[in-house]
């Protein structure tokens, strides 16, 4: 009989048949076990990415996850689902492209549809000096053998006719575009995960908050949790959003603010754009779900919070992006808004590193960049696990970099990370 | 999110520019710790989830700096005053201190 713990459309036929009886839970509900070898603090996209390439490339399971909540009920499904790689410093881009080669391929690996759409991420520029700034992002891209073509007025015309190209004020005078970036089903990132790890042993625990860590002699022994103590010889952090809650159980301080970032959806509706879009002279970007719904943001709110909701007025900013930007819009009804928590970081760029903690490791500060991130993140920090070193190409992300001043600050803005 | 700015009474925050953590203090230059010190001043935040003093400046309005105690659990703001007046506050205590 065929096994439909693998899915493919032989499974969807012979559970046809077997009137649907055969699936199993994606992932077990796993009870604690007294001690692991590595314990991941966090089950959202990149704890459980960490935990399924610790398994699956880097030959240890003896690994459990554990999440305050339920998997894929934190950032991995407040996110607007977008990947890219096209950033412009040498720190930043080897790493992002990891990211997106592994997209490329994880629906094959995770034999999981995660809806991996390259649909083009086109930049918008509006002004001479904008479309340097551009071209130049466009050729370190390029340079590290990542894609990128700067567009012309007409070329974009071409792809949007429908866009304002007119407005007095931010006329469209073209764009850079990756057209190997796109978007990709969230939540199935999370649960296609979760999947792949559960299948090579790793034990996912759900509704386990940690309530502080076993330290002795500057050395980790495991995690408290409402659900009891749980050793371990290693102890990942990936719990962004909340990342100076944590490690303030182990008496550490982040260079880390937590930041609110509303996110948008309208109601369903015919298919109207193609690709991600982005407003140059405001911050306005913008898809469209295959359910139809428009899923659009901009910029975080600006204020220190933990509340997961916003304010009036950056939704008002945002849809008047959208407005100067595709005045058709406007007539669409908005059908939810929510907030994410963002670890924002003092240069706008993430943390993968060892901690001062013998055996504790720290993955976090994403900002509001760390969806496209998730596999990325999952294989260096897993790499940083098993083998106590960095990955090669997440080698700038040290704790560290503040002191000793490399820091990697995409927008040039220092550290007022509202700024970023 | 409404401010209520002791001078110009309740506005939305959008009149108001964030600067964060009001509790922290510009270190002493001079002191033997100072590169320590300026690194923990400008680079470690104590980021609470909960009430805390941050510093706000009402820049779409009568340009004061104030400290507003705020949840950032809940967006919640329990009390406003001017920065002025805790700075005195605490310029103050710390002369009277012997």
């Amino acid at each position: 009989m065929l096994s439909s713990d693998r899915y493919s459309i032989f499974s969807v036929l012979a559970e046809a048949l077997r009137g649907q009886t055969g699936w199993k839970p994606a992932w077990r509900k796993a009870t604690p076990k007294p001690s692991y070898d590595i314990v991941i603090v966090g089950g959202g996209g990149h704890g459980l990415a960490t935990a399924y390439y610790l398994a699956k490339r880097y030959g240890n399971a003896n690994v459990a996850v554990i999440e305050k909540g339920w998997i894929g009920g934190g950032n991995v499904g407040r996110n607007t689902t977008i990947v890219r790689s096209n950033y412009l410093l040498p720190g930043n881009i080897p790493f992002y492209e990891t990211s997106m080669k592994l997209w490329e391929g994880l629906e094959q690996d995770l034999n999981y549809n995660a809806m991996v759409s390259q649909r083009g991420v086109l930049n918008l520029y509006h002004s001479d000096a904008q479309r340097d700034a551009y071209a130049r992002r466009g050729n370190a891209m390029r340079l590290h053998g990542v894609d990128s073509e700067l567009l012309d007025l007409d070329a974009v015309r071409a792809m949007y006719p429908w866009l304002n190209y007119d407005n007095a004020r931010f006329p469209i005078k073209g764009g850079l575009i990756q057209r190997r970036g796109g978007t990709v089903r969230h939540d199935a990132v999370a649960w296609g995960y979760a999947r792949g790890a559960d299948r090579l042993g790793v034990d996912i625990i759900e509704n386990a908050e940690v309530t502080g860590f076993r330290i002795e002699n500057g050395k980790i022994g495991g995690v408290e949790t409402t659900r009891g103590f749980i050793g371990a010889n290693k102890v990942g952090l990936a719990v962004a959003g909340n990342s100076s809650r944590v490690a303030a159980l182990a008496g550490m301080m982040l260079p880390i603010e937590s930041h609110v970032l509303q996110a948008f959806v309208s109601e369903g509706i015919k298919p109207f754009i193609d690709g991600v879009v982005t407003f140059g002279a405001g911050h306005f970007y913008i898809s469209q779900s295959d359910k139809g719904g428009l899923v659009f943001g901009g910029d975080i709110d600006g204020y220190n919070s933990y509340a997961q909701r916003g304010n009036l007025p950056v939704v008002e900013d945002v849809l008047e992006g959208g407005m100067a930007l595709m005045p058709r819009i406007g007539r669409v009804r908005l059908l939810r808004s929510w907030g994410g928590i963002m670890d924002m970081s003092m240069d706008g760029s993430p943390i993968i590193d060892r901690t001062p903690i013998e055996g504790l490791y720290f993955n976090g500060g994403w900002c509001y960049g760390g969806f496209k991130a998730t596999p990325a993140s999952g294989l260096c920090f897993a790499h940083l696990l098993a083998r106590d070193e960095p990955h090669e190409v997440a080698k700038a992300y040290r704790l560290d970099r503040f002191r000793t001043g490399h820091m990697i600050d995409e927008k040039g803005m220092g550290n007022q990370p509202n700024l970023h | 999110m409404r401010i209520n700015c002791p001078f110009c009474g309740e506005r939305g925050n959008d009149e108001f520019s964030y600067l964060g953590d009001a509790s922290v203090v510009r270190p002493d230059a001079s002191a033997p710790d100072a590169a320590d010190a300026f690194y923990a001043f400008a680079y470690e935040r104590r980021n609470v989830a909960g009430p805390t003093q941050e510093l706000w400046y009402h820049s779409a309005g009568c340009h004061a700096w104030l400290v507003v105690t705020r949840d950032t659990r809940t967006h919640e703001i329990s009390d406003v005053k001017p920065a002025q007046d805790i700075a005195l506050e605490r310029q103050n205590s710390a002369s009277t201190t012997p």
